[in-house]
């Protein structure tokens, strides 16, 4: 099952390295990463995409708060959060896709952020539900490159 | 305001930390660092290998209760104390270990002598740093003492480049420390206090666990009192032992797969574990899914990983073993006043059974040198009152069960890295902590050739352990497992006659003599212990004498061989 997690650190040297490092030596994978300052700028917020069984999560969880650097750690309820993650993906175009392309990304409100004789570049950013769509209505133009940041993601309301 | 440089900036530090000895080794980058040690009053202890540095600091902090340190230089000095923080990280012992580093302008440049020692240390200390800037020293040093005493204890490495130790920083300069994320639970939710207190009241049938954090927070007495009002029978890790009196009728010893087999059928009968300061490693629990299988748990630890990693918790209580055995005994005692104390007669002549039923034996008729004979000897002759170091491996079992731990911090052995060659530069570190007492490693021939050059530094520093060496020619526990689950065929295990040890200790400057009679044993232990120098005495052992009882790996601990079974004696 996938778990986001959400770990606020001190903002010094070192620190993602301890964090990944103490994944792969508990035998854990990141599936996705971002690393910040939040608004106060000694302290940064790793958000991670984890997929373990809920025993290995608690574990995880409690052996990333023994690791000095670790001020905070909350494991987001998927449903009660906005996530999103920003991706830039590079398709082939000439004059006849062209046309086309522009009206699927115009339904995704999508960007164009750089137009070349062959190519587009288009920049989403949403769930990991609506780029996959998205990704996937372009895959037949011809993806060309296809780039895109971790995964953040902040609770609803009142409750942080 | 004076000016002074980093490296007496540390020293400063230290000295505000209390340290009276160093362990260590001095190389290039930590030359400036020496040379500022030259002019203060902390003792160094030059090692002849920086493992040695790491484990005396370990040896060290296991008998005083305080904070070792040892220094290495940049590279492969620095590497050098990695088994020994590693070490120090299983067993959660607070040592600081100090490293110097390539200057801050060469890091990464795969310079002379460079190693990442803060990256190759990560897994196994508690936390370490680099040090960047001067002014960074004194925040970092009392942080590092904080951090490896308080809590769980544990290494803390902290790296320091060669330039940041000759930088001039303003003597009296002081930052503070700074630790948002480090805030270590050390009261116990009295809630759960009060329904362990009534679980335990409850319970027909309950054991004590005690571990090596009863021993580091200093529970030993607590415990005692708990147990004396309580009435529950006590099992202790090998981290545990000393914890609890051995010589206690209640006391039953040490479980696990050399432990005794009483321990492990009072785990596998009882309804109810109390667990305080352990982590049930494998070597305890054999086969997980059989291990304690009537049992529930109360888990108290200052470590909340711990809880519920290997076995099922039915009432965590995170805080301090001391802390929280005060708070249990009283709670305890307020719920029996109330409600009566609880009739345990039965499961309590139940154990006195299981330990009439089981004890640890050997051939005590044979006429050869047996080991447990010697442990048993050493343990009459010094009283039961010496400190015990261990080397790993068969010496460290039979030490473990021939001789009667009373006395928390007196046994000092490597328990969860299980690193031979611990147990000489320990003991050294052992004696400097407790000059008062009679420091004893009980070694094996395998072991004691890890980390044989650290005769050099006791016989130089006029540090008189006695070493008995419980010498049979192989790597014994390795070739016990051989002999049981390999055939027999002993590949690579026999170092049969390849050192004359006591012209070894005698080269050093030590005095050594060899015991090949079972009548000569006491004598020579005797002599080893009035000698006023290093000893070392050479046993010459029944030399496929096999440690027993044994759990096979992957077996419930309720199922334990024996020598009857295996070689009917």
């Amino acid at each position: 099952m996938n778990h986001i997690i959400s770990v606020l650190v001190e903002n010094k040297a070192g620190v993602l390295a301890k964090i990944s490092g103490l994944f792969s030596r508990r035998g854990f994978n990141i599936g996705s990463l971002a690393v910040g300052p939040t608004d106060d700028e000694k302290i940064s917020r790793i958000t991670l995409e984890v997929n373990a069984e809920e025993h290995s999560i608690e574990q995880i969880i409690k052996q990333l708060y023994k690791l000095i650097n670790v001020i905070k750690i909350q494991e987001l309820d998927p449903s009660n959060i906005v996530e999103r993650e920003l991706v830039l993906i590079k398709v082939s175009a000439d004059s006849k896709t062209r046309p086309e392309i522009l009206e699927i990304v115009s339904v995704f409100r999508a960007n164009i952020v750089d137009v070349a004789k062959k190519t587009l570049m288009i920049e989403i950013t949403g769930n990991s539900k609506k780029v996959k769509a998205l990704e996937d209505l372009l895959r037949p133009f011809g993806i060309l490159e296809l780039v895109r940041t971790g995964k953040i993601a902040c609770t609803r309301g009142g409750k942080y | 305001m004076a000016k002074i440089t980093g490296a007496q900036m540390i020293i400063k530090c230290l000295k505000e930390e209390g340290v009276e000895v160093i362990f260590g080794y001095p190389g290039g980058k930590v030359i400036p660092l020496y040379d500022a040690l030259f002019d203060s009053d902390i003792r160094h202890i030059l090692v002849r290998h920086e493992q040695g540095a790491a484990h005396a600091a370990d040896g060290y902090a296991r008998v005083t209760g305080k904070t070792g340190v040892c220094i290495a230089t940049s590279g492969p000095g620095a590497t050098n104390l990695v088994t020994g923080i590693a070490n120090a990280h299983m067993d959660s012992i607070p040592i600081v270990a100090i490293t110097g580093q390539v200057g801050t302008a060469q890091i990464g440049t795969d310079a002379f002598q460079e190693a990442d020692i803060t990256g190759i240390a990560a897994p196994v200390t508690k936390h370490n740093y680099l040090v960047k800037d001067v002014k960074e020293l004194p925040r970092v040093i009392k942080e590092a003492f904080r951090i490896a005493s308080t809590g769980r204890p544990g290494p803390v490495l902290i790296d320091i480049p060669v330039d940041i130790t000759t930088d001039l920083i303003d003597e009296n300069f002081k930052l503070d420390i700074s630790l948002p994320g480090y805030k270590p639970t050390l009261k116990g939710n009295l809630k759960q206090v009060r329904m362990a207190a009534k679980k335990i009241a409850e319970s027909k049938k309950p054991v004590i666990f005690a571990g090596g954090g009863v021993i580091s927070s200093g529970a030993s007495d607590i415990l005692r009192k708990f147990v004396k009002i309580a009435k529950i029978p006590v099992i202790t890790s090998l981290l545990g032992m000393g914890s609890f009196p051995e010589n206690n009728e209640l006391s039953l010893s040490m479980a696990g797969m050399h432990g005794t087999k009483y321990a492990n059928l009072a785990f596998t009968e009882a309804d109810l574990i109390i667990a305080v300061g352990v982590r049930f490693d494998d070597r305890v629990t054999g086969k997980l899914s059989e291990f304690a299988p009537e049992a529930d748990i109360i888990h108290i630890d200052i470590d909340p990983a711990e809880i519920g990693k290997n076995v099922k918790v039915l009432i965590p209580v995170v805080g301090d073993a001391k802390i929280v055995l005060t708070d249990l005994e009283n709670e305890y005692r307020k719920y029996i006043e109330k409600k009566g104390i609880p009739d345990r007669k039965e499961w309590l002549s139940r154990i006195k059974k299981l330990k009439e039923d089981y004890p640890l034996k050997y051939d005590r008729s044979s006429n050869k040198v047996k080991p447990a004979y010697v442990v048993e000897k050493i343990y009459e002759l010094t009283k039961g009152d010496a400190i015990i170091c261990t080397e790993v491996g068969q010496n460290q079992m039979w030490a473990a069960q021939f001789y009667k731990f009373t006395k928390p911090r007196t046994l000092v052995s490597s328990g969860g890295l299980g690193t031979m060659g611990f147990g000489l530069p320990a003991a050294i570190g052992a004696k400097i902590g407790r000059p008062d007492k009679t420091v004893i490693d009980i070694a094996g021939d395998g072991s004691i050739q890890m980390v044989s050059q650290e005769l050099s530094t006791a016989v130089t520093n006029k540090i008189n352990i006695k070493i008995m060496l419980l010498n049979n020619g192989y790597l014994g526990m390795v070739r016990q497992w051989q002999e049981f689950f390999f055939k027999k065929r002993y590949s690579q295990t026999c170092i049969y006659n390849c050192v004359d040890f006591v012209k070894l200790v005698e080269a050093y400057g030590g005095v050594g003599f060899r015991v090949k009679k079972k009548e000569e044993v006491e004598g020579a232990i005797k002599k080893a212990l009035e000698i006023n120098n290093l000893v070392l005495v050479d046993f010459w052992i029944d030399r496929e004498e096999n440690v027993y009882p044994m759990v096979a790996p992957g077996s419930p601990i309720s199922e334990m061989l024996e020598s009857e079974m295996l070689e009917g004696v």
